[in-house]
């Protein structure tokens, strides 16, 4: 199984996903220059956190037009992985490869924090590992991850068991307290339609070591490592 | 020839920065607000050429494919001779 982990000018949490693939995972991994467009060596890439573009226009919206973003959307097509993490949930929302928007935060300002996310579906690549109902200890940055939705969008993410991680406080509780930054339903991460594109605002990869005050994010690299392998 | 572009967000698309506009605006004094929402604004310039119509078309689908994420903002196009 091979890793890519797309870079484009502004991404600042590229390395931080390599080293949790190389290190945790074990397994060979790439970095991607947004103008390369070929993907057809890899089996899953990440699209990392950071500030593609300087979040110009909007956060996301000029990376969707980068050439590598052609070949992501063929990439989902093919049924392989994608996971887009915090900027890169931002840029799969512009994409269209998953429903909704993020916007600025309820309280405007950026938000680095560690947080808890409640494990809503065990039923996706990503999350096989890990039990329904577990609670995470994860970091967030970020400034725009409100998460917004239509409520026909709504509606299919409930009814197609879509939506993967809530805000939650430390006990599992899903309430207003506990959600950041104002997203609809505590909503942290949704999947697509076809359960392969996944996008998450928490950052799982800064979260795979004990030093950086969390490792509950191996779980999520481990479950698509284990899809991986019995895909393979 | 030019054409100015408005993005607004939809009604009911949370505003924060345009909360906290009106929340300092309000503490200055200025009396009977009753909402302030922050939009963007676009001037782009356009070779004549085009015809009005063209540009029209050009410039609304710049709008929508670009400069507005249609899931959160709603957009207006003029264009000036």
């Amino acid at each position: 199984m091979k890793f890519g982990v797309i870079v484009f000018p502004g991404s600042n949490c590229d390395h931080d996903a390599y080293h949790v693939i190389s290190k945790h995972v074990g397994q060979p991994v790439d970095f991607i220059w947004h103008r390369d467009t070929n993907l057809s060596s890899y089996d899953a890439v990440i699209i990392p956190g950071g500030f593609s573009y300087g979040d110009y226009l909007r956060a996301g919206a000029l990376a969707r037009f980068s050439p590598v973003m052609n070949s992501v959307k063929k990439f989902a097509q093919s049924g392989r992985f994608v996971l887009g993490i915090c900027n890169g949930f931002q840029i799969l929302c512009e994409a269209g490869l998953l429903p909704g928007a993020l916007i600025r935060n309820r309280e405007l300002h950026f938000i680095c924090e560690h947080i808890f996310v409640r494990v809503e579906t065990a039923d996706t690549a990503f999350t096989n590992e890990l039990e329904r109902g577990s609670v995470l200890r994860l970091p967030i940055a970020h400034a725009e991850g409100n998460y917004i939705c239509d409520d026909d969008t709504f509606a299919a993410l409930k009814r197609e068991d879509r939506i993967i991680v809530r805000y939650c406080d430390k006990d599992g509780g899903v309430t207003d307290a506990a959600n950041p930054n104002g997203s609809r339903d505590n909503i942290a991460g949704i999947c697509n339609h076809e359960r392969n594109v996944l996008g998450l605002m928490p950052h799982p990869e800064r979260a795979c070591e004990d030093l950086l005050g969390s490792s509950d994010g191996r779980g999520i690299f481990r479950s698509l490592a284990a899809t991986l392998a019995a895909v393979a | 020839m030019k054409a100015k572009v408005y993005v607004n967000l939809k009604p009911g698309v949370l505003d924060p920065q345009g909360k906290a506009i009106q929340h300092s605006v309000e503490l200055l004094g200025f009396n009977g607000i009753s909402d302030i929402r922050q939009g963007k604004y676009f001037e782009i310039g356009l070779d004549s050429a085009l015809g009005e119509a063209a540009a029209r078309e050009s410039v609304s689908r710049m709008a929508r494919e670009v400069l507005s994420n249609p899931i959160t903002e709603d957009f207006s196009v003029e264009i000036e001779a």
